[in-house]
This record gives C-alpha cells, sequence and structure tokens, in this order.
C-alpha cells in the first residue's frame, strides 16, 4: 500500500518563497490583498517561518516549510461533523469541499493551524482566471481548505502507470512545492517503498516530526539544520 | 366561614395574575415594540453576513471563533437557569417555587431558542446546515457522530423539546382558565381560539389532573440529567480538543456551574423585573428572593472554586504552551478582562449575598446583571484567549469583533427581551393553579392543627 509522505531538508532551505508561489498557481488559492491579510486571513498552503537565533549583529535566521502535516492521526478529522475531511487509504488528509458546511472546528484542532477558510469567494481578475488549474475546484466562500499534497498529480501519475500496467514509480510525482524548490530541499514519494528517496531521507539521524509530542504521527518529515 | 374566605383567596389570585393579560396595557406594549426593534438588527446583521458572505465578521485565523461561539455558549448556559431550578424545587417540594417556576422556565425555553440560533450564524454556509441533520437525503451520507458538533445537536435539540413540554404541562390549566373567561366574553376572538387550542380540552377532571401530575412529576425528573448533560457537551466541544486550557477533565462540570450561576443571574434579573413591571411583589415576595439568593450564593463560591481549581492545576503544572496562554490571561494581553470577571463574579456577590439585606430584591438583581457580565467574559476568554496562541507561536494571532458580530450580540439580547414581553402578555407568568394549591395546603395545614388542638384536652 501507498503512503505519501514529504521529507524537507530545513539546512538546504533558502527561504527564497517559490514553493509558496507555486503552490498558489498550482491549486488555485486566492490571493486575499492587503487589507484582508493584515487582518489575518491570507491564505498560503504552504508558509515559510522565520526564526531568529541569536543577538545582532551576531544573528541566524533559520526557515521552517511548514504545511500541512497530512497526519496519521489527524485532530481535524474526528471533529467534522459531514466528513467533510476524512482520512484516505492512501494517508491522506482529504477535504471534500462540497461537504462542507464552515464549522471551523478543524482548523480550531490542527496545532499546525495550516488549515484556511474562505472568508469571502475568491476573485479572479480578467486574464488571471486564464492562469487557473483545471483539475483543481476553485472553492467559494464559507469552506475550509489546506494542502492537498498535491493530489491532483498524484492521480495523474497514477492513471499513466495504470494504462501502461505498471506501479508508480519513485520520484514520478512531485508536489508543486517540491518541483519549484531550487535548493531541492523537498522531496515526495512513498513512505511504504523502502527503497523510495523519502523513505531513506527519512531514516536519517536528523530526522524529525513538528510537535512530536502530540502524537499526530504526521506524514511530513523534518531533517534538522544547522548541527 | 373558613371555605368562603379560600374561594375569594383564590379568586383575587386569579383576577390578579391574569390582569397583564386583559387590559391594554402600554407600557408592555411600548416593550414589546423597542425590543422588537432591537431584535430586528439580529436578523438584519446576520442577513447582511448571509448576502456579503461570513467574512464580514471579525473573525480570522488563528481565531476561527470569536463572538458567536461565546454567544452561542453564553446563551446554551442562560438556558439552564429555569428548567433545573425549578425541577430541582419541584423534586424537592419546595413550597416556596410555586410562584417562580414559570418564569424561570420561560427563561430556558427562549434563551435555548437564540443559543440554538448562533451555531447557525457561525456557519460559513448556513443554507447547508442541513448536512448534519441524520436524514436519508439523495447525498447518501451520514453525519459523523464521533465529533462533539453532533453531541450538541443531539443534546441541544433533546433538551428544547423536554423544556417546552415541561414549560407546557403545567401551562394547561392556566389556559384552560384563560379560555373559559375569553368564552364567556366573547367566543369568536381569535383569543379564544388560541387558549381553546392550548387548552387542549382540558376539563379539570381527576382523571386529568392525576395524568397532569404524574407527567410534570416524570418530566422534572428527566429533564434535570438532560440540563446536566447539554452543558457537558457544550464543554466538550472546546475539552476534547488538544489546545492549551481547553483540554481538561475539569471542563464538564465547570460549564455545567457555570452554566446553572449564569441563570440563577438572568432569574434574578428577570424576576426583579416582573416584580417591579407587574405589581406582583404578593407572589414574588423578598422570600423567595431571599432563598434564591442564598442558591445563587452558593453557586458563586462553587464557580470560584472550580476557576481557581482550572488556573491552579495549569500553573503548578508549568507546561510550556499551556503556561503561554495563562500567562496571557492573568498578566498579559487578557487580563483586563480576567480580572473584571474576577470582580463581577467572586467579589462584587461574596461582598453583597451573605448578609440577609443584600439578599433583597434589588440587591440580588445588582449581583445579577454583574455575574451576567462576567460569565460573557468567561466564555470570551475560553474561546478567544486559546485560540489567539497557537503552538506554532509563527501564527499568533489577535481579534476584535465587526459591527455584524456587535449587531447580532445586542440584538440577541434583543429577542430574549421580546420573547419575555410576549410571553408575558400571552400567559400568566405566574401559575395561577399552582398558587391556588399551595394555598389551599395551607388553609389544609392550619385546619388540621387547629382540630388537633380543640382535640387535646
Amino acid at each position: 500500500m501507498t503512503r505519501w509522505g514529504m521529507v524537507i531538508d530545513t539546512d538546504r532551505c533558502t527561504g527564497c518563497g517559490a514553493c509558496v508561489v507555486a503552490c498558489h498557481a498550482e491549486n488555485n488559492i486566492q490571493t486575499v490583498g492587503e487589507e484582508e491579510a493584515g487582518r489575518g486571513r491570507a491564505m498560503h498552503w504552504i508558509r515559510i517561518e522565520r526564526y531568529y537565533e541569536g543577538e545582532f549583529p551576531d544573528i541566524k535566521v533559520r526557515f521552517q516549510p511548514v504545511m500541512c502535516q497530512q497526519c496519521g492521526h489527524a485532530p481535524c478529522e474526528p471533529v467534522c461533523p459531514v466528513y467533510a475531511t476524512y482520512h484516505t487509504p492512501e494517508g491522506l488528509n482529504a477535504m471534500v469541499y462540497a461537504r462542507c458546511i464552515g464549522t471551523r472546528y478543524c482548523a480550531n484542532n490542527c496545532p499546525y493551524t495550516v488549515r484556511f477558510f474562505n472568508w469571502f469567494s475568491p476573485e479572479f481578475p480578467q486574464p488571471l482566471e486564464r492562469q487557473l488549474n483545471p483539475s483543481v475546484s476553485v472553492r467559494s466562500a464559507g469552506i475550509m481548505e489546506k494542502c492537498t499534497f498535491c493530489v491532483q498529480r498524484i492521480h495523474d501519475a497514477q492513471d499513466v502507470a495504470k494504462d501502461e500496467e505498471r506501479e508508480v514509480r519513485d520520484g514520478e510525482v512531485r508536489t508543486a512545492c517540491s518541483q519549484s524548490c531550487p535548493a531541492e530541499a523537498i522531496v515526495f514519494g512513498d513512505l511504504d517503498d523502502p527503497d523510495s528517496r523519502v523513505s531513506e531521507l527519512g531514516e536519517r539521524a536528523r530526522a524529525m516530526h513538528l510537535l512530536e509530542e502530540l502524537s499526530t504521527e504526521p506524514s511530513v518529515i523534518y531533517l534538522r539544520g544547522g548541527r | 366561614m373558613a371555605s368562603f374566605g379560600a374561594e375569594a383567596v383564590a379568586r383575587s389570585h386569579e383576577e390578579n395574575l391574569i390582569r397583564p393579560l386583559t387590559a391594554f396595557r402600554p407600557k408592555l406594549f411600548i416593550g414589546s415594540l423597542v425590543t422588537g426593534a432591537v431584535m430586528a438588527l439580529l436578523f438584519y446583521s446576520w442577513g447582511y453576513q448571509i448576502f456579503n458572505d461570513i467574512g464580514v465578521a471579525g473573525i480570522n485565523r488563528p481565531v476561527f471563533w470569536g463572538f458567536y461561539i461565546t454567544n452561542f455558549v453564553f446563551w446554551i448556559g442562560i438556558s439552564h437557569a429555569g428548567t433545573l431550578i425549578s425541577a430541582i424545587l419541584r423534586v424537592t417540594q419546595a413550597e416556596w417555587r410555586r410562584p417562580v417556576t414559570r418564569c424561570a422556565e420561560a427563561i430556558t425555553t427562549f434563551a435555548l431558542m437564540i443559543g440554538g440560533l448562533f451555531p447557525l450564524i457561525h456557519l460559513g454556509r448556513p443554507w447547508v446546515f442541513w448536512y448534519m441533520v441524520p436524514i436519508p437525503t439523495y447525498r447518501g451520507i451520514w453525519p459523523n457522530f464521533s465529533s462533539p458538533l453532533m453531541w450538541d445537536i443531539l443534546a441541544i435539540t433533546t433538551y428544547l423539546t423536554g423544556s417546552l413540554l415541561y414549560l407546557y404541562l403545567p401551562l394547561i390549566p392556566d389556559m384552560a382558565i384563560l379560555r373559559d373567561r375569553a368564552l364567556k366574553e366573547n367566543p369568536k376572538t381569535p383569543r379564544a381560539l388560541f387558549f381553546r387550542i392550548m387548552a387542549i380540552g382540558w376539563r379539570g377532571t381527576l382523571q386529568q389532573w392525576h395524568s397532569l401530575e404524574a407527567g410534570i412529576k416524570a418530566m422534572a425528573v428527566i429533564i434535570i440529567p438532560v440540563a446536566v448533560s447539554v452543558h457537558t457537551i457544550v464543554s466538550w466541544d472546546f475539552a476534547m480538543a488538544v489546545q492549551p486550557m481547553w483540554h481538561s477533565t475539569i471542563f464538564g462540570p465547570y460549564f455545567v456551574v457555570g452554566a446553572i450561576y449564569s441563570g440563577v443571574a438572568v432569574l434574578m434579573v428577570a424576576m426583579y423585573l416582573l416584580r417591579k413591571g407587574l405589581n406582583i411583589g404578593e407572589y414574588l415576595s423578598d422570600k423567595v428572593f431571599n432563598n434564591l439568593g442564598l442558591l445563587f450564593l452558593a453557586f458563586a463560591m462553587m464557580w470560584g472554586y472550580f476557576t481557581f481549581a482550572e488556573h491552579l492545576t495549569v500553573w503548578y503544572g508549568n507546561e510550556h504552551i499551556e503556561r503561554l496562554v495563562f500567562d496571557e490571561r492573568i498578566w498579559g494581553r487578557f487580563s483586563p478582562f480576567f480580572w473584571t470577571m474576577m470582580f463581577t463574579n467572586v467579589l462584587v456577590p461574596l461582598a453583597i449575598l451573605p448578609w440577609p439585606k443584600g439578599r433583597s430584591p434589588l440587591g440580588t438583581a445588582i449581583v445579577g446583571f454583574s455575574v451576567l457580565i462576567g460569565m460573557w467574559i468567561e466564555r470570551y476568554l475560553i474561546v478567544v484567549g486559546t485560540l489567539s496562541f497557537p503552538r506554532l507561536d509563527y501564527t499568533v494571532g489577535s481579534y476584535a469583533p465587526s459591527w455584524v458580530e456587535m449587531g447580532i450580540f445586542v440584538g440577541s439580547i434583543g429577542m430574549f427581551a421580546f420573547l419575555y414581553f410576549s410571553f408575558v402578555q400571552t400567559t400568566p407568568i405566574v401559575s395561577i393553579w399552582e398558587v391556588r394549591e399551595g394555598h389551599h395546603l395551607e388553609v389544609k395545614a392550619q385546619r388540621q392543627a387547629l382540630a388537633a388542638a380543640r382535640e387535646e384536652p
């Protein structure tokens, strides 16, 4: 069985933000504008957290890209009254937009704060609507959304593999963030395949999970940096 | 002739208590108009929000819940006044309950109706709220019963049904009295029709009285655990989450105590206003205020104890993330709220209620008002205080309500007052037959005492 996972090497991340832009383009995420962003309503399925170490001028900046951790024991899933968020057999926390009624309970219960709510319906002024990705639905107001591990790309690869009567090869599926990362800090693949790159990287001594103490069993593995 | 006297007293009770219903009362009418206008604010703001999307509220990320959930918990809490107090007093056969029960039960019903609105108001897409209702539809999908929100729906609808029944049962004989009077005056008025329907053929036969009493007794016993479960489940909306200072086992009983506390507070204020406005001090007497004041005091101390216990364990346990929320509450950004709450909920009640003079109608009403403010703040602190500080501190947030949220909050108070004004003008706010029954029991006891005294040599 496949279990999709991701490894993020924080030593490699330069904080350039290419992944954030790529994610917006791939997944039709709305840009809310200055005023709304100021009210804490910016939507970026992946964000780059900056942490500062030391005192000026001897200061170090650390970057930590954070997106939905696709938890194995996801706190967001049981609290949804309408099954709008559920666990797929391949280990993804899927969002079913059509089911969502907007209680926002899932977002409250997410310790990583990676769920985003559509406070207003998105606007894509011309000609921006032409760059929308046809494989991803545009979400209207009142609906929760979050990183999907680019599930549309996974499905595309699986379709091709099925037509060619073979398994999906390692490295065949690349999420938008992983594809756009110039430092190759983000690697995507099957954690259940012992020969995949994510499995190999995930076993390194530097591997860790975010907020490990909550036993949410995330599918995103971070490689600790700078020691 | 003792019996003649008793009849006359019974009649005078009836006249006293029906007076607000029979004559046109300009003050009550104006009250209805004003509160109705305030209520309209709720529906205007809600309509505005539905039309322009949920974003017109001030909630954001990470404070996904704000005023709406605060008000939800606040109103559901208030609904615990009536039914629970009235049921406990009935079960324990406290004689002084007779004039109190109905005005308390009405509080429950109206507060529940308003409280139940808020989860709908807060939805991102309220027009599909029925996805949460377990009915077989083309969608072919059942609601998720492991979500505390589903428990909420079950608990609140059960409680609403139960308390409506519990309000209605003791209302039937009074409705029959009103029906008989209306029929005598003019049987063709809509008023007469209304009372005929409400009295559902009550004739006052022995059989009917027996059934009624059995029904009231059963409902009084059933409604107590239902009420306790409702606010426990409301607290579990928070306690089931992994968020700091929500994830606490004490929340169930803490919320129930807080709910009854705020419920008694509303009851004290409402009783004071009824006594002033309707001139029924004979029924809502000083003794009633004194007794309820003692109950109020007990709950003030229990609430204080729970609050202390909750904060002490968090502080002593000293977990980083819990302490973050704790410190902001006690010394930080939210400390003005916290200390106001301690003043209104602990200091004011403990300064006024222990003294017999403090348990006067005015004294208890002042404490009631103060506690209402405090209990609202408590819910605000729980909802916004926790959500403002997520575990990954990169996403720390802040929250300020928009005019829409304010309008809906103010409108909900107007709605409560409007429903109460309407109730006072359509039903006797003090149960006529129960007061009569109490009077009969009293007379009977006196006669027995007199006879016993005569037999003694």
